[in-house]
């Protein structure tokens, strides 16, 4: 089993963005579109999540634990790759490149995000008019839509390369399919993150 | 007017493993339908430069002069590719040539492939039939899977889809697409399949298929249009079954 440590590890990295955190991803997206529907509705979800039973555990081992192990293997990855669109300008050197892109920016995004709306607060949950208190500053509201999107970019480009990873797809017909599949994935996603943003901000 | 045209080439040269490489421009006089050894031979037969100082003349790997062999791999106009399918014709001008980076130096546009041929020991590619006895005829193959596998059997170790490759580099140790794709190959023949486990087990050691990040460039600079991502998608599909395997038990694990 050691000598095949660095396959199994990236196996790991590859799983964990799909399972939790990809899981995970949807499930937060989802709630938090409860905004749109209102501030008492938003709060009603946020409190419902946030007294979960086991919700300490939970968010150690679904969110936080995958999420360190991921990020840390990905900057990782990251930086072993040199990058060549310049010269090889396909469309999939381009998402490569690109899932490199929004990897760190969605870690940086994280790491804020992260500290903002939950460790800072520690044993209260976030409500609406905390997450109203950031948005509608107009640097904060872009910096949450690049987060947010390069999030979602970086999810459904993954859930493309997780179908090669464990050989689901592998006729480049397969691939192709499923190339169009994530793009509607990373719309919908987007749609429904960005429109819960513009409720916090401009509360419509 | 025509006889006097030229042809004018960037090249960046290299003295031994150890020099600073650098830049020498070239002035060579055109002939329709030349490609890149062409003009190197040109060069050869007088190595004027642009500036009309006699130099050394430009080194390169080349043998059969058909694509076929992997030996002229080099970096034309920023694109890995084999010098002798570059048409001039073809080409932006300024032509600029330059190594492999993938690979180490040896002098101006040679470079040593020997990573590749380690790959291929790593993943064991090629059948053993060596026995103390004659071990007679092996299983045939049915002639369609023949016909598929010969598309993998083009495979000349250029070094193009490595050079290409955003994952092989200096930082990494990634094999690269070439021995993923030949581990294939060889686990598809029948006699080849009684050791697939063992070709499953070295692309899973270190540097192994893991390190592929689906860019796909491969697939697309390969001279002989070899469908290396198709192979690397089915080795991940094997392997991940390999691991399971490994771990969990199985009497065709071995």
């Amino acid at each position: 089993m050691t000598e095949h440590r660095e396959f199994l590890t990236r196996r790991l990295h590859s799983l964990l963005g799909v399972l939790p955190i990809g899981v995970f991803l949807i499930q937060h997206l989802v709630v938090n579109h409860f905004a749109v529907y209102g501030e008492e509705n938003f709060n009603k979800a946020a409190d419902f999540m946030h007294n979960l039973p086991f919700r300490t555990l939970l968010e150690i081992v679904v969110i936080f634990l995958p999420i360190l192990f991921h990020a840390i293997l990905g900057v990782y990855i990251v930086f072993v790759a040199r990058n060549n669109t310049r010269n090889y300008g396909f469309f999939r050197n381009w998402m490569f490149l690109l899932q490199r892109v929004t990897g760190i920016i969605t870690f940086v995004f994280i790491v804020w995000h992260v500290w903002e709306t939950r460790i800072q607060l520690w044993s209260e949950g976030a409500d609406y008019s905390l997450m109203e208190g950031i948005l509608s500053n107009p640097f904060m509201f872009w910096f949450y839509i690049v987060g947010v999107l390069s999030t979602i970019f970086h999810f459904a480009n993954g859930l493309w390369s997780f179908c090669v990873t464990w050989g689901i797809t592998q006729t480049p017909k397969s691939q192709k399919v499923v190339t169009y599949a994530t793009l509607i994935v990373f719309l919908a996603l987007s749609y429904v993150g960005v429109r819960t943003l513009i409720t916090f901000a401009y509360g419509v | 007017m025509a006889e006097n045209k030229t042809v004018t080439f960037i090249i960046t040269r290299q003295d031994g493993s150890d020099s600073a490489p650098y830049q020498e421009t070239f002035k060579i006089p055109y002939r329709p339908n030349m490609n890149v050894i062409s003009a190197l031979m040109e060069i050869r037969k007088n190595p004027v430069n642009a500036n009309g100082e006699k130099t050394t003349p430009v080194q390169w790997d080349m043998n059969c002069l058909e694509e076929v062999c992997g030996a002229c791999s080099m970096v034309i106009n920023g694109v890995a590719r084999q010098s002798c399918a570059a048409l001039v014709d073809k080409l932006d001008q300024p032509i600029r040539l330059e190594p492999m980076s993938t690979f180490p130096v040896v002098r101006d546009l040679i470079v040593d492939r020997e990573r590749m041929f380690d790959a291929l020991k790593q993943v064991k590619a090629w059948i053993p039939i060596d026995g103390t006895h004659d071990l007679g005829p092996g299983p045939r193959m049915p002639e369609k899977k023949r016909q598929w596998a010969y598309e993998l059997s083009k495979c000349m170790t250029c070094g193009v889809c490595l050079e290409a490759c955003p994952n092989v580099n200096d930082k990494s140790n990634f094999i690269g697409p070439a021995a993923i794709s030949q581990a294939r190959l060889f686990n598809a023949h029948p006699t080849g399949a009684m050791n697939a486990s063992e070709r499953l087990n070295g692309l899973m050691e270190d540097g192994g298929i893991d390190g592929c990040g689906n860019s796909q460039n491969c697939v697309q600079v390969c001279p002989k249009g070899i469908p290396l991502t198709t192979s690397i998608a089915a080795m991940n599909r094997a392997t991940n079954i390999q691991a399971f395997k490994n771990f969990f038990g199985s009497d065709s694990a071995l």
